[in-house]
């Protein structure tokens, strides 16, 4: 079965380095992987999209998609922006947020995203407390990572911290796979209270 | 080849560029020379890590332009080393006299492709059109399909370059960002593996100081005619080479891709896709999609498309009743390039069905497995209709228009 993942963030948050730990967490879990970018130019903190394909069989195919099985959103914000206009979640699929427990626009999100299953983390408050900040920056592309697994079950929080370990290496390698192990823990499922569609 | 070998050391996450890279250090390359800005990739970028870092003991020549790349990669050669450089679109086209050059002098070495559109208008997104515009250099050319692909053609490439049966460079082609910038599991073979078996470098001859050698002098009209006869001959039997080494490759390290051409569902085929490149893998799951609605569709890929293997293509596809050819490049007021060579490979057959040239997804435009099947859907009901149809059709904005009858 293939499954389809959108990683949705700012340039410079990493989400593409997020689909590469992505990418090799599948493998290393004996899954068939690919991870890419939007293939284009890209600017720091314009909005940015990367994609992952994970499947037990062969992926042959290249060619882009904008409908994920699984959404993952690094900024919040980035909702009240028409990036989600051109990327969006199939009917019935994961979404996964970084932001505060009682994020007001997250009721908004998920009736907008038609999500069937949701699941936060705080991966920006992980990131700051473990001191994975870069230019001011809290780089959440690890610790969210920690999230997908907890949520999709697709890989083990152990190939996705093996990835991180293998990418970073060090000193950094063992913080990011301690964000990675945080949010695993502090990911919360939010309840979605099933909505008629028209 | 008498002692068996590991299979593989390890699976590694890569991105296409990283995937030649790796696989230019594995053949223990004496010489990178490049010209470090746009349109460059992170082919050399990840190079001159290896060399910076040991791994790769190997000397690093940033020079002021494509142009001097390709020169100082002649040069290196020349002299009896083992070379290797990587370009992209305009950088190609401003190093083609020297693509020339290496060829029409027989000196082995290895060139990445990473292919993309060229201007006007600006564009960064790939197509074929680099590629194929060095179509006539006498090069051994090949393109991958994925990244596993673009790292064994990329070993295979010194392997087939250095054989003294052939001695002419070869190019390695992959598209820029459909696998230059997309990561997936590599299995990466030994390097002691990799180095034992392409052995020592070989070439035809040496410039080296030991005695006096002129190359490249003025010659004679009869004797320039026969040595780009001799060159075209070699070219043809790097063909053979080529499937021979596919082959070896395969016993050696487990992946074998079958030869010039890969065939998908082609046994019982009565139609025929012939794709190059990445989408190649889009246009198999339209095939399997196909197949399920009772179109007995294959798919032929061409892995080597110089020298063009003709008579294959005749045996697949000479009795086919209809044949669709993809281009993602066109010689601007013909056909696709590689639908020409492939006609002229069935005219040899006597073929009788149906074959038609489609262009797409030029400048970069996104090709899907959908764009394919409803590609396909209307032309295979046409000729079941026994409906004529043109010779070229331009598939654009999901739509095709038909662009010459």
């Amino acid at each position: 079965m293939l499954t389809e993942v959108i990683l949705i963030g700012r340039g410079g948050q990493g989400a593409v380095t997020s689909a590469t730990l992505l990418t090799a967490a599948a493998s290393l879990e004996g899954l068939e992987s690919q991870g890419f970018p939007f293939f284009g130019a890209e600017r720091r903190g314009a909005p940015v999209a990367a994609f992952v394909r994970i499947s037990s069989r062969p992926i042959r195919r290249h060619g882009m998609f904008e409908k994920g099985d699984v959404v993952v959103l690094l900024d919040a914000r980035l909702a009240e922006l028409e990036i989600l206009e051109r990327y969006s979640l199939r009917a019935g699929g994961i979404l996964i947020v970084n932001t505060e427990r009682r994020d007001p626009r997250l009721s908004k999100l998920i009736s907008r995203t038609r999500a069937g299953r949701v699941f936060i983390v705080n991966a920006t408050r992980i990131a700051r407390e473990l001191g994975l900040v870069v230019a001011g920056w809290p780089v959440v592309n690890t610790a969210i990572l920690g999230a997908f697994s907890r949520a999709t079950g697709l890989v083990s929080l152990d190939s996705v911290k093996r990835a991180v370990v293998e990418y970073f290496g060090g000193r950094l390698g063992r913080l990011n796979a301690e964000a990675v192990e945080r949010s695993y823990r502090e990911t919360r499922e939010v309840v979605v209270l099933s909505v008629s569609l028209p | 080849m008498s002692k068996p070998r590991a299979l593989y050391r390890e699976k590694v996450t890569l991105t296409g560029n990283h995937a030649v890279a790796l696989a230019v250090k594995l053949a223990r390359v004496d010489l990178v020379s490049a010209y470090p800005i746009t349109p460059q990739t992170s082919i050399v970028e990840k190079l001159s890590e290896y060399i910076e870092g040991g791994e790769l003991k190997a000397q690093m020549v940033r020079v002021e332009s494509e142009h001097s790349a390709l020169a100082v990669a002649y040069g290196a050669a020349l002299a009896g080393a083992r070379v290797f450089t990587a370009t992209s679109s305009h950088g190609l086209l401003y190093m083609h006299e020297w693509v020339h050059w290496f060829s029409r002098a027989r000196v082995p070495g290895v060139m990445a492709v990473v292919t993309r559109t060229i201007g006007a208008p600006w564009n960064i997104w790939p197509d074929h059109s680099d590629f194929m515009d060095q179509r006539d250099t006498g090069w051994i050319m090949a393109f991958a399909r994925d990244n596993q692909e673009v790292l064994d053609l990329t070993i295979q490439a010194f392997k087939v370059s250095e054989d003294e049966r052939v001695f002419l460079p070869f190019m390695v082609g992959l598209e820029g960002f459909i696998l230059g910038h997309t990561a997936m599991p590599v299995e990466v073979p030994a390097e002691d593996d990799v180095a034992e078996w392409l052995g020592e470098r070989k070439q035809p001859y040496v410039v080296d100081g030991s005695f006096p050698l002129g190359v490249g002098g003025l010659t004679w009209p009869m004797e320039t005619e026969e040595m780009f006869i001799d060159l075209h001959k070699s070219l043809r039997r790097a063909g053979l080479v080529f499937e021979e080494v596919d082959k070896e490759y395969g016993k050696l390290f487990g992946r074998s891709y079958g030869g010039p051409l890969e065939c998908y569902r082609c046994t019982d085929a009565k139609y025929y896709f012939v794709t190059m490149g990445a989408w190649s893998g889009d246009a198999m799951d339209a095939v399997d999609f196909l197949r399920e609605r009772g179109f007995a569709l294959g798919l032929v890929r061409i892995r080597l498309y110089r020298p063009f293997p003709y008579d294959r293509i005749a045996d697949i596809m000479g009795n086919a009743r209809g044949v669709i050819v993809f281009d993602r490049s066109i010689s601007f007021g013909a056909s696709g390039p590689i639908y020409s060579d492939v006609v002229a490979s069935l005219l040899k057959a006597r073929f009788r069905g149906d074959a038609i040239g489609i262009i797409a997804g030029v400048g970069g435009v996104d090709v899907t497995s959908h764009d394919f099947s409803k590609i396909a859907e209307r032309v295979l009901e046409t000729i079941e209709r026994g409906e004529p149809l043109p010779a070229i059709a331009w598939y654009h904005g999901g739509e095709l228009a038909i662009v010459q009858h």
